[in-house]
């Protein structure tokens, strides 16, 4: 028989073990993912990428198109989705809290963030394709907006939640309206919290295919006309990798390898900026 | 076993008609106030009355309703919604329990000071100026007097005068808790609660919090919750005693101190129980 002692050893150097060995083989994938990223697509990235629009097979060509067309369309998705996720993250966290209207919208809110993102677009596309008669670049961004939305209610109210109550007994004790003691306090002590929460939602929205299918399309052609089709990185990835045609392969390669440096950079100016202003404060 | 029967005891003699004394000037006067945490009842018939520009201490074992009590004073309990009081609570005549009174007003006339220093994420500057800017529209230069007033006031201004755009939470325990008394004191209020401030704090912070408000209470009424008996001796000029969501004594500091005409409160005192 093991002594208590020992065997709280045993179980945490075992439980350790585990752990370490999940992380690795979470990494593992992740790694080998990014591995196969940089060696097919680094190659294929080249000025021509920014400048010339998607080719006709067999032709020259680049991203331009796309990488525009998807900057719109998520610039608009996270401009509509963000702000009514904030209003109703801070309703949740402020004001609704356990009444039954918050349980209500928070039950609603969790069944829309694991809602599969093709259903979105099908939704999108009955309410803003169809009447119109046309796909459009605003569909598309209402779309992404609707995949905005529960990520950064869900991350807004649970940022809110973590400000101590007592810093807002303090605002309030000074004669502040409640309004004021939110908007003034507890928004900047969970600031950086509620923008990361917006970031992981632009890095979720940036891959999405399956609503911008339905919705925005894709154009050929260089477009900013956001009531007509747009072309976008995942549907230009989507389109090109499924051709037989090499040219719009490698170019399908290209397109992911910026999306993911995309998000990367996006994440790492965040973290930096945030820590910045953190430190002047 | 003895103890806990002790306990039973001392809480049946609790029940018992409080020796409270009347109080010149009062500020502010206590009604048969009681006080429902949901359907626990935190406050039980409390009536008291406050003098004006002394220090009151409310004192007792944990859990005895003494923060409660203060916390009716400016209303804050409001923020939580099943939390309630009823009776009456009297600032300057006036029944602040009234439904009709503006929470936001009578906060600006009754700060607060909490346990944990709250200074908010911004500079020591804007700590101080967001509640002045609530109720009153200042230049910036009368702003900036404002700020270093209640800083000296608060006995902080030589500490900070150099770094007033920085953050206040960078200030160590004792100066944040400084920092929001003079965010107290900024805008001006007639009464200063303090929920036992010096209780998160080191020795010497704390002897310069009791010297501060010494300095304050000539210009302010001040009611102070604390856990340390020693503390309300030292700075208060008088004293409850709670037990058990009752009032069970008030008086006079010396009186409570050297004369208590109730058992439990010198039982208290003298570290019998709680």
């Amino acid at each position: 028989m093991l002594s208590p002692y020992r065997r709280r050893l045993v179980v945490n150097a075992f439980n350790l073990g585990v752990s370490v060995l999940m992380t690795l083989f979470g990494l593992f994938w992740l790694a080998w993912l990014l591995w196969t990223l940089l060696s097919q697509g680094l190659q294929w990235l080249g000025p021509h990428v920014f400048t010339a629009s998607t080719p006709p097979p067999g032709e020259q060509g680049g991203l331009a198109n796309a990488i525009v067309g998807s900057l719109l369309l998520t610039g608009f998705g996270v401009l509509i989705g963000a702000p009514l996720g904030l209003l109703a993250g801070t309703f949740l966290a402020e004001f609704g809290r356990a009444s039954r209207l918050a349980a209500a919208v928070r039950f609603i809110n969790d069944v829309l963030l694991s809602a599969p993102s093709i259903l979105i677009g099908v939704f999108v596309y009955t309410v803003l394709v169809v009447p119109f008669g046309h796909f459009s670049g605003w569909a598309g961004a209402v779309a992404l907006a609707l995949i905005v939305v529960p990520v950064v209610v869900r991350t807004t109210e649970d940022m809110l939640k973590l400000v101590p109550d007592a810093l807002r007994e303090a605002a309030a004790a000074l004669g502040a309206p409640y309004w004021k003691v939110v908007v003034a306090i507890v928004y900047r002590a969970a600031l950086g919290g509620i923008m990361t929460g917006v970031l992981l939602a632009v890095a979720r929205i940036s891959g999405e295919t399956a609503p911008l299918l339905f919705t925005a399309l894709s154009n050929q052609f260089w477009s900013t006309d956001m009531s007509g089709p747009v072309a976008n990185l995942p549907v230009v990835i989507f389109q090109f990798a499924m051709s037989p045609y090499e040219d719009w392969q490698h170019l399908a390669w290209a397109g992911a390898l910026l999306i993911t440096l995309a998000v990367l950079a996006l994440n790492i100016v965040a973290r930096v900026a945030f820590r910045r202003r953190k430190a002047r404060q | 076993m003895d103890e806990a029967r002790e306990q039973i005891e001392a809480g049946a003699r609790a029940e018992a008609a409080p020796a409270v004394a009347e109080v010149p000037n009062p500020k502010i006067v206590v009604r048969n106030l009681s006080f429902h945490y949901g359907r626990f009842q935190a406050l039980h018939d409390i009536s008291l009355s406050i003098p004006e520009r002394q220090v009151t201490a409310f004192i007792g074992p944990s859990g005895c309703g003494k923060s409660t009590l203060l916390r009716c004073f400016n209303r804050i309990y409001e923020l939580y919604p099943d939390q309630r009081a009823s009776g009456e609570i009297l600032l300057d005549g006036e029944n602040i329990l009234d439904r009709r009174q503006d929470l936001n007003l009578l906060r600006a006339r009754v700060g607060m000071v909490f346990q944990k220093p709250t200074p908010f994420p911004m500079s020591i500057y804007d700590n101080i100026a967001f509640g002045v800017r609530l109720y009153e529209r200042l230049s910036r230069a009368q702003m900036s007097e404002r700020v270093e007033w209640a800083l000296r006031k608060a006995a902080l201004w030589d500490e900070v005068k150099d770094k007033l755009r920085q953050s206040g939470q960078q200030l160590s325990g004792g100066q944040q808790q400084r920092l929001c008394i003079a965010r107290a004191i900024a805008v001006r209020p007639e009464v200063l609660l303090l929920d036992e401030p010096a209780s998160a704090l080191d020795p010497i912070s704390t002897l310069r919090i009791e010297e501060l408000i010494h300095e304050l209470k000539s210009d302010y009424t001040i009611v102070i919750v604390t856990h340390n008996m020693q503390q309300a001796a030292r700075v208060s000029d008088y004293t409850a005693f709670l037990y058990m969501g009752r009032l069970v004594e008030y008086s006079d500091t010396s009186t409570i101190f050297t004369n208590p005409r109730r058992r439990e409160t010198e039982d208290y005192i003298t570290g019998r129980y709680g």
